[in-house]
């Protein structure tokens, strides 16, 4: 054969998309670099999930009391309120709660007001527990049956709830108020809804 | 699965923590003594399948305690319906009748509970859903937050359908260059050979 048909080059216009794979799995890769980092310093959660009582009431409960504490009753909660509120929900079996204690006792001793709801304790358990590790909260309530902390929408504890003085949740956290998240995100709430 | 019945308040199951254990019954499955020989492999799996059956007994069954069902087969299977379409938030991938989670119990006697108290099926969920939002619905409702999520098939399937397509038209367009003059001298000499 003298002469073949001549096919036509491929574009160099199409050169590119031979790089297309490396730059996918390079931007896969950042992704996925990003989301690691996010797990380590607590900034991303992929089981998190927003409250749906945002900028809502808190639901109507009363509690019985635990020991000689006064009793958290929603009338607590309701406006007007002079400062924000904390509504912390902890259980005496609950090992983050005891890695979150610290930073419960630290807002506690700064003029913070926390109400405490014990979820599905025994009282005697979550006694020794507050012996043990310092009472940081003003007001404290039962909850065995965890009925009032579905009201709430809980999934777990320990989880804390910001109570703003107009009487509405601006701010859950699920899981421990590490150090890092009281000085990022606890303390510049506390200024804002001061 | 039913569970023993025990104080009313036990120590719970530590929530943060991963909800699953390795079964005590599989751990002889996990690793052989060292230094024997085992049963062969067939043995083996042949010895698993009543484990496997036991299994999956709970699949076709609510998990739970009989003793919370309602007694009336006729609320309960509503009651097990509005629960499949709910969300256990610990677990996150089982529907509250699929998981034995503290908090799925929880919320298992709440729906039976408002079933029984002739709650229709649109309240008991609301009933749940004012509580935990959207993500408490294994489906979840039409809004804007959720509008990406819905369309994602159409968009999957009408950005494929147009690659396609494209690549069609394309390929379609491109017509063979015409015959050069040596060419067109070949094959008429083959041609003309031929005759």
């Amino acid at each position: 054969m003298s002469e073949t048909p001549a096919t036509p080059p491929p574009a160099r216009s199409r050169r590119w998309m031979l790089y297309a794979p490396l730059g996918l799995a390079a931007a896969a890769g950042a992704g996925f670099w990003v989301m690691l980092r996010g797990l380590q310093t607590g900034e991303y959660d992929p089981r998190g999930v927003p409250s749906a009582l945002l900028g809502r009431q808190p639901p109507d409960f009363t509690l019985p009391p635990l020991g000689t504490l006064p009793p958290v009753t929603v009338a607590d909660l309701r406006p007007p309120l002079s400062a924000p509120i904390l509504v912390n929900f902890w259980a005496s079996w609950c090992v983050p709660c005891v890695v979150e204690h610290p930073q419960l006792m630290r807002l506690t001793r700064d003029g913070v007001t926390i109400l405490g709801i014990n979820y599905k304790d025994r009282p005697a358990d979550a006694q020794a527990f507050l012996q043990r590790h310092g009472n940081p909260f003003r007001k404290l309530g039962t909850d065995e049956p965890g009925r009032v902390a579905i009201d709430w929408g809980l999934y777990g504890v320990p989880e804390t709830y910001l109570i703003d003085r107009q009487g509405l949740i601006r701010w859950r956290f699920a899981g421990p108020i590490t150090p890092d998240v009281l000085d990022k995100d606890l303390r510049p709430l506390l200024r804002r809804y001061a | 699965m039913a569970r023993a019945p025990g104080p009313s308040v036990a120590p719970r199951p530590f929530l943060r923590q991963p909800m699953y254990r390795f079964p005590k019954a599989l751990r002889p499955l996990a690793g052989g003594v060292p230094g024997r020989a085992g049963p062969s492999p067939l043995r083996r799996i042949l010895g698993c399948l009543p484990l496997l059956v036991a299994l999956a007994g709970p699949a076709f069954g609510a998990v739970g305690r009989p003793e919370d069902r309602l007694a009336d087969p006729g609320l309960e299977s509503r009651a097990e319906q509005i629960g499949r379409e709910l969300r256990c938030m610990v677990c996150q991938n089982q529907s509250i009748e699929d998981s034995d989670a503290d908090l799925a119990r929880d919320l298992r006697r709440i729906v039976r509970e408002r079933v029984q108290a002739g709650d229709d099926d649109a309240a008991v969920m609301r009933f749940v859903h004012d509580r935990y939002g959207d993500f408490v619905l294994l489906r979840p409702p039409f809004n804007p937050v959720t509008a990406l999520l819905w369309a994602m098939p159409v968009i999957a399937f009408g950005g494929g359908l147009a690659v396609i397509l494209t690549r069609r038209r394309r390929a379609g367009a491109v017509e063979p260059p015409p015959l050069t003059e040596a060419e067109r001298r070949r094959l008429a000499e083959l041609d003309g050979g031929g005759a």
